[in-house]
């Protein structure tokens, strides 16, 4: 986001009130989590000694790769419900896998387990373009569906670290230069995802469809189609967290991911998407992540009753659409004042 | 040559509602050619045709003499139709050069998309159009002026062959619509071909060469602009003698009804006051934007004011309090009927006893078809045709929704009763009922206030004419002061001798 | 479940008089969700042993109770097109706070019944305030008083369960109406059910709740206070979700926080199944309270068929999707079918 002179001497400053917002609103979590770890580290310097950077980033990127999905589907103002069962049914899935087949390449299990998941978000998507039906009733259904199967699937059955082969367990902690695999894989998908989004034309109109749907049918959008490829990647990305969690936790049962989509919601919202589509950044989204995992880790190490986690979250939730609005409505007034000045 | 662009026998309906008959058009290269009609003829329809967002029932759409089919509005815009609609559909969220390039951005190496370059012809843009926006800022809060700058900068960039304009005047200044007319004619001169629909003949006139007439769906006429005046065209356009509409009985002003008293919204409008008296129609006239909606909404209390206050018979009303607007005595019929004026998936029924439910219920429950019969009553006191009391009032047509909307107001028995554009896109039949209804209101001792953009309207039903300019209300003329100059001249702003 | 109290002022005729009768009764999704659960309750008695019995109905009605109650003021707000998703954690925080009076000394049940519903209806309208004074999606607000409440709930109460109540309490609360085998507690339901029906389908506040959710801009013109029926919705939601908390500590004779912890989403398919739309505007109470029967029925049905429990929730989440689907499909075939006819004569239109 950096600012570009612009040719024309701007006629308002709206566009760097715009700007200054923007990079405000990602700087502002930024800072959060920067204030968060400095005050703990303050109180405890154990805080972020190798361990505990590690499992920090660990625990955020499961949650970062499906914030990112999660953010793709809410820009162009729908939902998806669902990314927890998909979850939970590659992660069985990649067990299975390894079950019955011990010697299957690595690659080839994520492979498998982001097109289990690409399938999953196909059906979503589908059915929300075709049947023209609301996303948050559908992936509250397949929620459900995706559950189902997976519980249907795994018949009670637990599938324990000793089933999967010891280099893709190994996957699921290890580092690279102190960096954890995992959090790798989340920069890629976070680097991939938000290049899309700035720089090609069709990540350009998932926002437009976001900010007015109408508008982008009018201009002739294919909104159908952009809206079901968003579903099939928030649907691929979940199966990817799916062998991913897989890797790291080494038992899976069915539960593996259930009640996750309120959480990954909340870290989009938190992060800067707004709710309604058209603004906000995987960037942020993946901040969200972050945050919200650095609090559950940061209270205890403060002193504060772990039990605090949840209600702070809920606070956190509540304080950035807060702020989102205030910050809407400021720039709308700002940007309303100029343009009156300049006719 | 073949024209450019041209409708050929083209009809169109929309469930069992015909918008279109039978429609042709022709669109030369290198020259402008105008489409008038009444709202409701069709126009917009055939705009969306041409714009590739309706497919034609029947009929066929000729481009460069050869028959094609779009199959949406991307297409369209592909084979150089250009369409700037009568409401600018940008994404607010957005900046201006992403919108303007949307889908068709500039790219620079591995198909990403160049933004350095998207936002310097952009700025190119502007700078030939001569105007000053900055093309990084979101669209969102622009004017509707800018806005509509941003779609011909739009329009501009996709080196257009045809140019179609839905009314893109209705919310500019002179000096704005100079600057699209020039634009407009330039491209015209390139060669491209025109179309521009408007209700300012002045413009029409100034810059078309063909004039389109159509009525009721069908197309009427197509003459040179030479050989034709704008009474021809208007008489054309209405089918019938304009004098009939509007039935203005004189009445004797009775006691003040409506106080406004420095009424102040910043941004919109500044301390405004005014009167109106029971028995007298009083116009707010203005051009699109001049904020007599915004001042008649702030009088109802759907928007706060910042000050002001506003009296009904002496009564001060809270600000920014429907209800008790209402309560007191109030109806406004609004501007926007689909939107503000009708709950379009509720019933005929439950919408016309929308503000008298509570009056209506017996000891807070409506049973026993109380609604039924207050519907019914209403319905049929203004002749409301309408297949059954139970269908959703979007079934009706226009005129019939907008007698919904009358019956819903009227049946609240107010003392004030205010119209926004009363007479907005429903047929001359209808409009002619309306006006008359309105007179007898008046004749009833009924105080009405009615915001209307439409001058012979104006002049014919109102006692007295109010004009705002630019948020300012700037003249008070009595009817018999009132003419078409001396209104247009306030509301443009002009002052003698300045 | 007394659905039958509700059937006529639900059965208000909604669609065209033109339309055969037959045609009507198919055309609401209500109807075909009564009909799916007599069909259930039909097919289930014949071929499932146990169906029949009234224990099961009493259990089916045990476990519906608390889902029946949210239901009925989320069916308000969701007509409205907002949603509440911290219920289940609204019924967290109250059993927590119910448990921890009483760990407290507090022993009188009138008092813990009265204090957990001021809460209820403080926490609702916390979010009330939230919507409607600062003008948040209910969405994201809830999404996130969700995660408050239930945080709040394990701060009072911690991870441990009040469970020494009075067993007269415990037991009282899940008595039968004396001879019969069926919960007196489905009588509270009942009357709420009897109350929120009215109000919606027989008031001027209904006709108010329907405007809104179809058009708030139009509803505001009309005279209708649009925010401030929103905030009361929002607090009528909390007050019955606290009522529901209050049912299920002595149901379970435990306070836990995390009592009902996902139930919000059982709540909301509930209230989609029964036909309510999710955009607002559409939508009765009878399908609402004939889908948590159907749902429940259902589920308790194919456990006795031994379908492992878990895998019930297909189920559950086709019904939702063809709730949606359903409709749809319907609907684009009847355009089709009318779009075959010949063109009516001219009509004068506004596009």
């Amino acid at each position: 986001m950096t600012a570009t002179a612009t040719p024309v001497a701007p006629r308002t400053n709206g566009a760097s009130i715009a700007h200054r917002l923007f990079v405000v609103r990602e700087l502002g979590i930024a800072l959060a989590l920067v204030l968060l770890i400095g005050v703990t580290f303050a109180v405890n310097t154990r805080f972020l000694n190798a361990q505990n950077v590690k499992d920090l980033l660990l625990g955020s990127s499961i949650l970062a790769i499906l914030a990112v999905g999660q953010a793709i589907v809410i820009i162009t103002r729908n939902v998806d419900l669902s990314v927890g069962s998909i979850l939970g049914l590659a992660a069985f899935a990649t067990g299975a896998m390894f079950q019955s087949s011990p010697n299957l390449p690595i690659p080839v299990a994520i492979i498998i387990g982001m097109a289990l998941g690409a399938l999953c978000g196909a059906v979503n998507g589908g059915l929300i373009a075709a049947a023209r039906v609301p996303a948050l009733v559908v992936t509250l259904g397949t929620l459900y569906v995706f559950r189902g199967v997976d519980y249907t699937w795994a018949t009670g059955r637990q599938i324990n670290a000793a089933d999967m082969p010891a280099s893709f367990l190994h996957m699921g902690t290890t580092t690279v230069l102190g960096v954890p695999v995992l959090a790798l894989f989340a920069v890629v998908v976070l680097a991939g995802a938000g290049i899309f989004l700035r720089s090609y034309r069709s990540g350009r109109e998932l926002y437009a469809i976001g900010s007015d749907p109408d508008a982008a049918r009018l201009y002739g959008i294919p909104v159908g189609r952009r809206v079901f490829w968003a579903f099939v990647a928030s649907g691929a990305l979940a199966g990817l967290a799916g062998v991913l969690h897989a890797a790291r936790f080494g038992t899976i049962d069915a539960n593996a991911g259930l009640g996750s989509e309120l959480n990954v919601v909340a870290a989009v919202v938190v992060g800067g998407v707004a709710i309604f589509g058209g603004s906000g950044s995987v960037y942020g989204a993946a901040l969200g992540a972050v945050l919200l995992t650095t609090i559950g880790s940061a209270l205890p190490v403060l002193g504060i009753n772990p039990f605090w986690q949840r209600a702070a979250v809920g606070v956190l939730i509540l304080a950035a659409i807060g702020l989102d609005r205030s910050l809407a409505v400021r720039m709308a007034r700002r940007l309303r004042g100029g343009s009156a000045r300049g006719a | 040559m073949p024209p450019v662009l041209a409708l050929e026998g083209v009809s169109k309906s929309f469930g069992a509602v015909a918008a279109l008959r039978d429609v042709r058009l022709e669109l030369r290269a290198g020259e402008a050619h105008a489409l008038v009609g009444e709202n409701g003829a069709g126009k917009s329809t055939l705009v969306k045709i041409l714009a590739g967002v309706h497919a034609p029932d029947s009929g066929k759409v000729l481009l460069d003499g050869a028959a094609v089919t779009f199959g949406g509005p991307a297409e369209a815009r592909a084979a150089g139709i250009a369409v700037i609609y009568q409401e600018p559909t940008l994404f607010p969220d957005l900046s201006v050069a992403e919108n303007i390039f949307m889908g068709r951005q500039p790219l620079r190496r591995g198909r990403r998309i160049d933004s350095a370059a998207t936002r310097t012809r952009a700025a190119e843009l502007f700078t030939r159009l001569g105007v000053r926006i900055d093309p990084d800022r979101p669209a969102r809060g622009l004017s509707i002026a800018d806005q509509q700058l941003v779609e011909i900068a739009k329009a501009l960039s996709a080196n257009a062959r045809v140019l179609v304009m839905d009314e893109p005047t209705a919310a500019l200044s002179g000096v704005e619509v100079e600057r699209l007319f020039a634009v407009a004619r330039s491209l015209r001169d390139e060669g491209a071909a025109v179309l521009f629909i408007s209700h300012r003949f002045d413009e029409v006139f100034d810059l078309c060469q063909r004039i389109t007439v159509m009525r009721d769906g069908r197309w009427i006429s197509t003459d040179d602009a030479a050989d034709v005046t704008v009474d021809t065209v208007i008489r054309t356009m209405v089918g019938r003698e304009l004098s009939t509409l509007y039935p203005k009985v004189a009445a004797e002003p009775g006691d003040t009804r409506l106080e406004v008293r420095g009424l102040t919204r910043w941004g919109y409008f500044d301390d405004v006051t005014f009167d109106v008296r029971g028995g007298e129609i009083v116009a707010l006239a203005g051009l699109v934007g001049a904020g007599r909606s915004e001042v008649v909404r702030a009088v109802f209390g759907i928007d706060r004011p910042d000050a002001g206050e506003v009296r009904v018979e002496g009564r001060r009303l809270p600000l920014g309090d429907t209800p008790a607007a209402i309560a007191a005595g109030l109806a406004l019929v609004p501007e926007d009927r689909r939107q503000q004026g009708l709950v379009m998936e509720l019933s005929v029924e439950r919408n016309a006893t929308l503000p008298r439910r509570w009056a209506l219920a017996k000891a807070g429950l409506l049973v026993g078809g109380a609604e039924r019969r207050s519907a019914a009553t209403w319905a049929e006191r203004l002749q409301v045709k309408a297949g059954h009391p139970t269908d959703p009032v979007s079934t009706l047509s226009g005129g019939n929704q907008q007698k919904v909307v009358l019956a819903k107001w009227l049946s609240t028995q107010p003392r004030v009763l205010i119209v926004d554009e009363p007479t907005r896109g429903i047929d001359v039949g209808t409009k002619a009922e309306v006006h008359r209804l309105l007179s007898e209101l008046a004749a009833n001792g009924v105080a009405v206030l009615m915001v209307s953009s439409e001058l012979p309207e104006v002049l014919g039903m109102a006692d007295r004419v109010l004009v705002m300019h630019e948020g300012r209300l700037v003249a008070d003329i009595a009817r018999a002061e009132a003419d078409e100059e001396s209104v247009m001249f306030a509301a443009t702003g002009q002052k003698e001798e300045a | 479940m007394a659905p039958e109290t509700v059937i006529d002022l639900a059965a208000q005729p909604r669609t065209s008089r033109q339309r055969p009768p037959w045609l009507r009764t198919f055309a609401s999704w209500e109807t075909t969700v009564v009909l799916a659960l007599v069909l259930v309750i039909l097919i289930g008695s014949a071929t499932i042993d146990g169906v029949g019995d009234p224990r099961f109905y009493r259990f089916v009605i045990l476990e519906a109770i608390p889902i029946a109650l949210i239901a009925l003021p989320m069916t308000l707000i969701v007509i409205t097109g907002e949603i509440d998703l911290s219920v289940a954690s609204t019924v967290g925080l109250t059993c927590s706070a119910m448990g921890a009076l009483w760990q407290a000394g507090v022993t009188s049940l009138p008092l813990l019944i009265l204090v957990s519903l001021v809460l209820g209806a403080v926490l609702g309208a916390v979010n009330g305030v939230f919507v409607t004074v600062f003008g948040l999606p209910s969405l994201a607000v809830t999404i996130g008083t969700l995660a408050l409440y239930r945080g709040l709930a394990f701060v009072v109460l911690g991870d441990k369960a009040v469970a020494d109540y009075p067993v007269s309490w415990t037991t009282n609360m899940i008595a039968p109406i004396p001879g019969t085998v069926v919960p007196w507690f489905v009588l509270v339901v009942a009357v709420l059910a009897l109350l929120f029906g009215v109000l919606l389908h027989a008031t001027p506040i209904g006709r108010a709740l329907y405007a809104i959710g179809n058009n708030a801009e139009a509803a505001a013109y009309s005279g209708i206070a649009v925010l401030r029926t929103k905030f009361w919705l929002f607090v009528a939601t909390g007050a019955v979700s606290a009522l529901a908390g209050v049912f299920w500590t002595f149901r379970f004779a435990s306070a836990r926080a995390d009592n009902a912890d996902g139930l919000e989403l059982s709540v909301v398919a509930a209230v989609l199944l029964g036909g309510v739309s999710i955009f607002g505007g559409r939508g009765a109470l009878l399908g609402v309270i004939a889908a948590v029967a159907l749902l429940g029925t259902l589920r308790n049905a194919l456990q006795l068929a031994d379908v492992p429990a878990n895998a019930l929730t297909i189920v559950t989440g086709t019904l939702l999707i063809l709730s949606v689907v359903g409709p749809n499909l319907v609907r684009t075939v009847r355009e089709r079918l009318r779009r075959r006819q010949p063109t009516p004569p001219m009509e004068r239109t506004q596009r």
